[in-house]
Formats: C-alpha cells, structure tokens, sequence
C-alpha cells in the first residue's frame, strides 16, 4: 500500500492521490496487516490457541507452565540506525506460573487470550476498557478479583500482542479513541466517507484502528501535516483555518499521541508521502512524544515498523524561541528535578545522542532552567502562533529533524 | 544402695594415725561441705545421693533403673517467722528412696551405708557419678544427728530370697555401724527386676518446690537419664496446690493400676511420645529410652594432666623396677619412641638415662627433667572411649520428656582434652512451644549425667551461654546475660574428671578448653534453631504462595478449557499437583540443615517416631500451648495431638504407695519381667530410641 504513492517529495503539488482499501495489498507488507481478513484471523486463533495448547502440554506432562513474553524495556530495544527506529530485540521473558510476582501475570495473560479467541470467534472488536470487564470478576472462594484496575488489563494485553506476535488490531481490540483531525482530505471510514474540510470544531476523531482494512484515504490534497501536541492548541490552529491557508492535516493527540494517531500519521507520510511537522512543547516531554513519533517507543518498539515516522520533523517550541520571539519573564516555568533527569535521559538515548541539533537543544533547555508550552506565544498576540510562528518557521525550513 | 567394693585409705587411715575425731563433730562443723547447709539442700542431697547410688547399682547390674522417691512430711516446718530466712525453719522429714536395683547382700549392708567416706571413685580416671562424694551414709548420720532416727533400709537381694529388714545407727564416734534391728521380711515391693533396695531416712529439713528443689533436681535427673524412670510422690501437703483428698480416694482403688492407666493414657495423649506425667498425688518422669548408658573404661593419667608432685609420687609407688615399664603401666600416650625423646632429652652429661634405667637410681632433679621433657613433648591427645555421652538421641528424649517445646535440638561435641583430661561436651536447646517467650533462657547443666543445681552464674557452661552470640540465631539477648526467649538450654559435661569449683561440686570450673567446647556446641544447637526459625518463616511464607497458586489453577484451568477444549478438571488436579509439589516446603519436616526430611502427611499417616530422624533435632507440628502448666518448673505436657499411636501396652507394674499411709506398702505381681541389655539389645515393645548413632564413641559410662 505505502508503495502507491508516487512522490514523497517534500512539498507536492496538490495532486489527488488516492489509497483504496485493498485487499490486493494487503499481507504484501508485513507493517499493515489488515484486521478483520479470515485468513489473519484464522492465524491469530492459531497462535492463541498455540498459546493455551502450550500451557495445557507442559501440565499435563507436570512440566511447570511457562509462557514467553518478549521484553518491553529500555535494555530490549535496539536503535536500527540504517532504518532510523526503534526495534525490538530478542530478548524474552518467561512467565512462569509458579512464581509469586509471575503467577497473577501468568493467570491474566491466559484469561485475556481466551477473551481474545472468545472476540475472535464472534468476530467483534472490543475496547481494552471492555476486555478489562470481560476479564473481571472474582476468583472463586478468595475475594480478589482477577484484575485490580485497567491498567494492569491494558498491560497484559499489550503482553499478550508480543508474545502472539499479532497486533492489538487483530486481536480485535481496540484503544478509547483520542486524538482528532482535520484537513484537505477525504478518509473514508468503515465505509463511510468523511470530509475532513467540514468537520466543524470538533473535527474528526481518529480511531483506535486506523488500518486500510478499515481506513482509506480519498481526495487527498494537503501538502504536509502539522502534528500539534493538545487539544487546545490544535483548537486555536482549527479556529483559525490554518489548514486551509496553508494547504494541510492538522492532527493532534492529546499528549503522548496513541496508537491510532501514530498509525494515521504514519499512513499519511508512508503511503501519501506528506511529511510530519509536530509543534510540541519545550520541555523533555515534548521531546519524548516527538521521539514517539519519530522512532517508536520503548514499549511498543515491536510495532515501530508499522508506527515509526523517521522523517518527523521538530518545529517547535525551540529553547531559543524564548529570545527569539522576545517572550515575558510569565511564560517560564521552572524545570524541577523530574524534568533535569528525564532531560538528560533523552539526551543519552543513542536516537538523540549523534544529533548535533538536539544535543544543543536540550542543552539550551537544560541552561535555561525552564521549559515553555506552546500556549505561551499567546502571550504576544492570540493568534501569533497560527499567523506569525509556524508560517515563518516553514518558510524558513527552520525544524529538527 | 550402691557397692562400694574397693576402698582407699584416707579419712580412716588418717583418724587412726593421729587420733580419733569425733565424725559426727567434724560432719557438724563441715555439714556445708557436704550439701547439708540448710534444711531445704539437705534434703536435696540425701535425695540425691540416694538417687545417684541407686542409678550407679541398677546400671552396674544392668538393670533399667525404676526408682521411687516418696518424702513424707512427718512434722511440718514451723510457719516462717517475721525477720527469719525462711530456710532456716526446718520441719521433719522421712526420705524413701526404692530402687530395682540387684540389691546387697546382707554382710555388706553396714560397710555399705554406715560408713562415711568409704568409696572408691576418687582417685581413678574414670567417668562416674560419684560427683557428690559423700555418699549416702553422711545422709544417714545427717538424719541420725538431727531426728535420732537410724536409717531403715531394706533390701532383697535375691528373687527368691527373703528381704533383710535393717535399721541402722552410726557410732559416730568410731565412724562404725550399729545394727539396731535386723530381721527378714517379706515386706518389699514387687520391682520389675524381682530384687531392689529401698532406703529410709528421717532426717530435719524443709519441702520446698522451686528452681532447687528435689522435683527439679528428678526432673533433671530423668532428663539426663532417659533410661530411668523416676517416680517421684512429695509430701502429700507440700504438693500440689489442688491435692485436696483425691489422692486417697485413687488409693483407695489401686495405685497401681491407676498409675498405670494414667500413663497409657497419658502416653496416648502425647501422641506416642513419652513425657512427664503428673498425677494428683505423684510425678512420673517416664523412661523413654531402653537401653542403658554403653560401660565406660577406665584411663591412665595423660602425662600433661599430672603435676610434679604426683608425678613423683608415683615414682615413689609404683611397683616396677624400670622407666619404661613404669611408663607403659602408669600413663597413657607414653610410646616407647616418645619415651626415648623424653629421656635423651633429660639426659645430662654423665647422667644419661633411657627406659632401661631403674626408677630407684633417679633423684629428684632427674625426675624434674623427666617431667618437664614430658609436659614439652608432643603426645597424643589420650583416648576418649573412656568417655560416654548422653548421646544425641537420648539428649533429644530426656529434654522431650522434661520441656514441651516445639524444636529441640542437640549436638554432640567430639571429645576434647583440657590438662590432660578428656571430656566431652553435649548441648541441647528447646526451643518454643510452650515455653514463656519474654523470660530469660533456662539453663540446666550436668556434669556426668548429675543435675547441677546450684551456683548457677559461676559456672563454666553458664558464661559459655552467655558469651554464645545469640543474636545470631534470631533471639534476642541483653548484653552480657542469658538470651531472652522462648528457649531451655542444657549443657552436659561428660569427663573422667570434672573440674568443680568447689567442693560442693555445684559448678563446673572455668577452663578456656571447656568453655570453647560448650561455646562450639551450643552455636552448633543454635545453627540448627536459626535455620529451622528461617524454615519456618519460608514455610510460612510457601504456604501463602500455594494458597496464591491454587486461587489462580482454577481460573488458568478454566481459561485453557475454553481456549483447547482441554479437560479443566483434569487440568486443574495435574496443576493442584504442580503447586503442591512445589511448595511442599509449606508442610515439611525439617532437619537441621533445613532439609526436607519428610512432610506431615507422612508424618501423620506413619506417625513417625520425632526421634527415628537422624538429625539430631525434633519439631513437633503441635506444641502445648503456653497455658498448659504455668507454674511448673518445666512447664509439662499434655499435648493436644490425638491419639495416633497407642499400640503399646504397659509391659510392666510398678510397686505404689498409697499416698495417705507412707509407711505400708503394697505390692502387686509383675505382669511381664524385662531384662534390659547394653546397646544392640533386640527392639522391645517400648524402644524407641536407637541408642548409638553413627559416630558416637562407644564407650562406658558407669560400672
């Protein structure tokens, strides 16, 4: 599918490109992989129930059970330099039944996996707040429930996606939607053709699964897209038409971008060729989600194939926007101790470590001693931001990259 | 009781040489020497030096020692007055001390009891009881001196044969006996061994229960001697708090067979562990071990035990005629090559000497040399088979019998010389149960088998308890005192010569050797309690982690049922299984190293002898609560456990008294004789404790 793009120029003409939901492509790549395709499904059944069969042989054989859960840690990423992502290594853990700290773990990951093939067998989709009530109930005889609260469920899913070796969208399960978009471009939607021109202000909300199987793009004619970090400000740029004066995708993913939006935005620069500018604020975290977005993140490193943008760019805020743009004394906001640490964490990751540009930029922001939302540049004028910052800042071709 | 058949001149020779000293006035003036300071220890001695002659006869003759000890109070000790010691008021006693002993023949009855200080464990090198060293007659002359009283004693030597009724008084001016009565009787108690002793005194002292007194001291006693049993009926007053008129009324029935009935039951009780038995008007210390005490040897001095003096002593009196044979005959460890080094090296010029040489041609300065080149020559430690321990096993049996707690271990020391003696060091620690946790730990020592009872804290093995860092087995001390805890520590020292403080041989001596040893022995027991105490906790700890497992098996059951289409119920046995297996530790029986010996399931399903391990600990899975019995001494059992093991039928009957009339008895026929033997005696119905494990030393303890 990403191959259909013709150009990946930086600047296209606005040309009508088109990506068909097809199936013909589909399974050609291995990064998107259609849900909902028989064949996929059928093959995730298999693993899960490979992954059970597992479990039942060594049981019964009065082996201890064990399963095998990839690592998702720092210390099992790889930096793939020639590609420019995060990549997941090899190492494994096993969850061993019989182990105090593992056996919950071990017990969850078996009851979702039967969630899962209980999903896969009706052919629904569920959300992880529905798998985690799926899941839920009370161990017989004792008063502990089986999961505490979401986000132990969430994490046993995200387990249970490296270990199959499938993708949560094949799993059939999907995330809470966050994220929304607006722009020159016509998605169509299970189906259902969305004009992302007369999405109103609340624009359209990304989905949880945005793979072609359930997403294609139609009338595509935005040059590039502007990934913004929140809500807010994507609501000032919206207010004030920004993608339709400066001919783009406004998309914005309510701090650390989920999936959905990770895999929209990739889509929209692999398969359509536009590229992502993300205006972000100066302070580490910032400089976490455009690492996110560029490279992967740790914990989903498996799927930064599908998800990884390398060419992202990093348009602001800059550390040195604090001058440049003569900002009061109100916007600065300290760095406390969190802020220095995480700093200087980003700062020896080996994705930032070779860059020249960032390594001053975090540098800069570490002298300053504060960081700055980009809601500060209201600080000048309401709209400077939309008239003023980001226009002068394209023009001059002046981001990270 | 006792025989004392060889005999060394020393009191007498000496009286005869100057001239006659009154006995009764050199005992009055001495009567603290001898353990007769105040009424209350003076009747403590006359228990026990009656006890110890009576073990010593039942042991010499191989006969499993049945001993009853009745103190009937005959006129009570006048209420304390204000501003009075209480110990100084004395009431009046009669001590009765039966054995099954062989008995004595009728001639040598008044050498046997009327004479103070005859006796023949002095001077040799050997491991004995006689730590008291007064025997039984000063006891006697006590009585005799105090209430006027002789002393009855009764005897049968023979199964046939008649019993001699003897009273008898002591001239104490010629340290003579006088046989005032002397008749035959039939009068005597049916004992398993069909002959026996019994010795009565009337003597003034006072009753009194506590740390000192004679119910400890039995206790004790039955601890280090699990192969006695002891029976042991205070007066009737003096007793028991709760001793209203039920005794008389038991009586009235049968002692006997009430003893008897109570024992089974009691023994059922326990789960087939023998403990201490407390009737209303009688407390029995069970015998828990069927085998006497291996027969110890007896040594030559070890050149590095002698000093000078005695070394030219037995220069002086040894009846051969050259170096080397007096060598050869007179100590150990002294070899022909080592020999040579010794005299080439006191050899002067002009002066040589060798084993050839005649002991009449050395003079003082050689003989100086001798005993200097002999304390720096390198000789081998002496032997030990000379030496017997109480032995692991039987350690663990008397303290089971005494202390109800829940872990028991003890250890055996190989033996060790300090100036040239041998001895040997045992410890034993219980720990638990039902033992006060916020108390100091309780010491009981021994020296040869004999309850030491008294000058606790300047004993050897009391500073090794202290110094011991207890800390490190997870019980806490305050500096420079005993451990605070649930704990009863005991230390045996068994030597051919134990090195007493004093003459009231009450405490054992200081030697750095000595205290190492105990030191050894006692961190060795407190080893094996640290690691079952961690055991414990990891048990505990396991058990929560199965209760984890089998709350998920269901559920990965389950899982896998709907995910395979596997069987869950068989799923869920074959995991249950899994979990089980795995924690097992949660329901194991530990040995001292922490190992998995066996689980409880087995236990229970077998019940397993506690003592068959070898490992030299016990842990009872039910311990008595703390409750049980509060104001013991040692508080004593009556164990929750149900019957699991109650096969054993009393294979033999005791001779009892009625409580209310001491002085009649009444006697019953045995229903089965035994005949004890040494180790590797064929299992009885009630052995339950092998006496030799592997490693012990084989050797005698008493002759």
């Amino acid at each position: 599918m990403a191959k259909k793009t013709k150009k990946t120029t930086k600047k296209p003409t606005s040309k009508k490109r088109t990506s068909k939901a097809s199936k013909k492509a589909a399974g050609s790549d291995g990064a998107t992989r259609p849900a909902r395709n028989p064949k996929t499904t059928e093959k995730t059944r298999k693993r899960v129930i490979s992954l059970a069969e597992g479990v039942v042989k060594s049981s019964l054989a009065g082996r201890e059970p064990k399963l095998e859960v990839p690592t998702r840690a720092l210390s099992n990423t790889k930096w793939n330099k020639s590609r420019r992502i995060l990549q997941m290594g090899s190492a494994a853990q096993e969850r061993q039944l019989f182990n105090l700290n593992q056996s919950k773990k071990f017990m969850q990951t078996l009851l979702h996996a039967k969630g899962v093939k209980e999903l896969l067998d009706r052919d629904k989709t569920s959300s992880l707040r529905g798998m985690f009530y799926q899941g839920l109930h009370t161990i017989s005889g004792t008063k502990e429930k089986t999961f505490d609260d979401q986000s132990e469920s969430d994490g046993i899913l995200e387990d249970l996606e490296v270990s199959l070796g499938s993708l949560r969208e094949e799993l059939h399960i999907f995330a809470k939607k966050r994220g929304t978009m607006v722009g020159n471009i016509t998605v169509v939607d299970n189906g259902d053709e969305i004009d992302c021109r007369r999405m109103g202000t609340g624009g359209y909300a990304i989905p949880s699964i945005c793979e072609p199987s359930v997403i294609q793009f139609k009338d595509v004619q935005a040059d590039f897209v502007l990934h913004v970090e929140k809500d807010t400000v994507w609501q000032r740029f919206n207010e004030d038409r920004f993608w339709e004066t400066h001919n783009c995708i406004l998309t914005e993913g309510s701090g650390q971008p989920p999936r959905g939006v990770r895999r929209m935005l990739h889509r929209l620069n692999k398969e359509l060729g536009l590229p992502v500018i993300c205006l972000l604020d100066c302070d580490p975290w910032g400089h976490y989600i455009y690492s996110v977005i560029k490279q992967g993140s740790i914990s989903l490193a498996f799927e930064s194939e599908r998800l990884a943008i390398p060419d992202a760019r990093f348009l602001g805020l800059r550390a040195h926007d604090y001058e440049r743009c003569d900002l009061s004394d109100d916007v600065q906001i300290d760095l406390n101790d969190r802020d220095i640490k995480r700093a200087k964490q980003i700062l020896d990751y080996p994705w930032f470590k070779g860059d020249r540009g960032w390594k001053k930029e975090i540098q800069l922001l570490l002298k300053n001693g504060f960081k700055m939302e980009v809601e500060s540049l209201i600080t000048k004028d309401i709209s400077y931001v939309t008239e003023v910052y980001v226009p002068e800042r394209l023009e001059a071709e002046d981001w990270l990259a | 009781m006792a025989k004392k058949t060889s005999r060394k001149a020393t009191a007498e020779s000496m009286a005869a040489k100057q001239r006659d000293i009154s006995v009764s006035e050199f005992f009055a003036k001495n009567r603290h020497l001898l353990g007769f300071d105040n009424p209350r220890k003076a009747l403590l001695t006359t228990v026990k030096e009656a006890v110890d002659n009576a073990l010593d006869a039942c042991e010499e003759a191989e006969i499993l020692p049945d001993i009853t000890v009745e103190i009937v109070e005959l006129d009570a000790p006048p209420a304390p007055a204000k501003g009075r010691g209480a110990s100084g008021a004395a009431g009046k006693y009669k001590v009765i001390v039966t054995d099954n002993g062989p008995g004595i023949v009728r001639k040598q009855v008044e050498n046997i009891f009327g004479r103070l200080l005859y006796g023949s464990k002095f001077h040799r090198l050997k491991m004995s009881r006689g730590q008291q060293g007064i025997g039984i007659s000063a006891a006697g002359m006590y009585g005799l001196m105090t209430t006027g009283k002789p002393m009855v004693i009764t005897t049968k030597p023979g199964k046939r044969k008649a019993a001699h009724h003897l009273e008898l008084a002591m001239d104490t001016t010629k340290n003579r006996p006088e046989v005032t009565m002397d008749v035959e009787t039939d009068d005597f108690p049916e004992t398993s061994s069909g002959t026996g002793t019994r010795v009565e005194i009337t003597l003034e002292a006072k009753y009194q229960r506590g740390k000192t007194s004679v119910e400890a001291y039995l206790e004790q006693t039955g601890i280090a001697n699990p192969h006695a049993e002891i029976t042991f009926i205070p007066p009737a007053n003096g007793g028991r708090a709760d001793d209203d008129d039920q005794p008389t009324l038991a009586g009235e029935e049968s002692d006997l067979a009430v003893a008897e009935k109570a024992k089974a039951e009691h023994a059922e009780n326990a789960g087939g562990l023998l403990r201490t038995i407390r009737l209303d008007d009688r407390v029995i210390f069970p015998r828990t071990v069927d085998e006497l005490p291996p027969e110890t040897s007896e040594i030559k001095p070890h050149p590095y035990g002698v000093e000078l003096g005695t070394f030219l002593s037995m220069l002086k009196k040894t009846d051969e005629k050259q170096l080397g044979g007096f060598f050869k005959r007179e100590f150990c460890r002294v070899t022909p090559a080592i020999l040579k080094g010794v005299t080439d090296q006191a050899s002067t010029k002009g002066n040589s000497i060798s084993g050839q040489s005649w002991i009449k041609s050395i003079d003082h300065a050689m003989a100086e040399r001798i005993y200097k080149a002999l304390q720096q020559a390198k000789l081998r430690a002496p032997p030990t088979d000379c030496l017997a321990p109480i032995g692991v096993r039987q350690l663990l049996a008397g303290l089971l019998k005494g202390v109800s707690a829940e872990f028991y271990s003890a250890a055996t020391r190989p033996p060790a010389v300090y100036r040239g003696n041998p001895f040997q060091i045992e410890a034993a620690i219980a720990y638990g149960g039902g033992l006060p946790g916020d108390e100091p730990a309780r010491v009981i020592r021994f020296a040869n088998r004999v309850p030491l009872l008294y000058q606790q804290s300047s004993c050897c093995s009391f500073k090794a308890v202290v110094e011991t860092g207890w800390r490190n087995y997870q019980m806490s001390q305050p500096r420079g005192s005993l451990p605070v805890g649930p704990v009863v520590v005991m230390i045996h020292m068994a030597s051919v010569w134990v090195p007493f403080t004093s003459e009231s041989k009450e405490a054992i001596a200081d030697y750095d050797e000595i205290r190492k040893e105990m030191k050894l022995a006692l961190q060795e027991c407190g080893r094996k309690l640290a690691t079952y105490l961690r055991k414990r906790q990891k048990m505990r700890r396991e058990g929560q982690r199965r209760d984890v497992f089998e709350r998920y098996i269901g559920e990965i059951s389950r899982a896998c049922n709907a995910l395979t289409g596997a069987d869950a119920e068989e799923l869920y046995e074959r995991l249950l299984k899994q979990a089980r297996r795995r924690t097992e530790i949660a329901d194991a029986i530990l040995d001292e190293d922490g190992k998995v010996i066996g689980s409880k399931a087995e236990a229970n399903a077998g019940r397993r002898d506690p003592l068959d391990g070898d490992d030299g600990v016990i842990i009872l899975d039910d311990p008595p609560s703390p409750d049980d019995s509060p104001n013991a001494p040692a508080p004593t059992t009556t164990p929750k456990a149900p019957a699991k093991r109650s096969t054993k039928s009393p294979t033999k009957k005791k001779p009892a008294r009625k409580p209310s009339s001491a002085g009649k008895k009444k006697t019953k026929a045995p229903t089965t004789k035994k005949k004890p033997k040494r180790s590797g005696a064929a299992e009885k119905p009630r052995v339950r404790v092998k006496l030799q494990a592997a490693g012990e030393s084989q050797a005698n303890l008493f002759s």
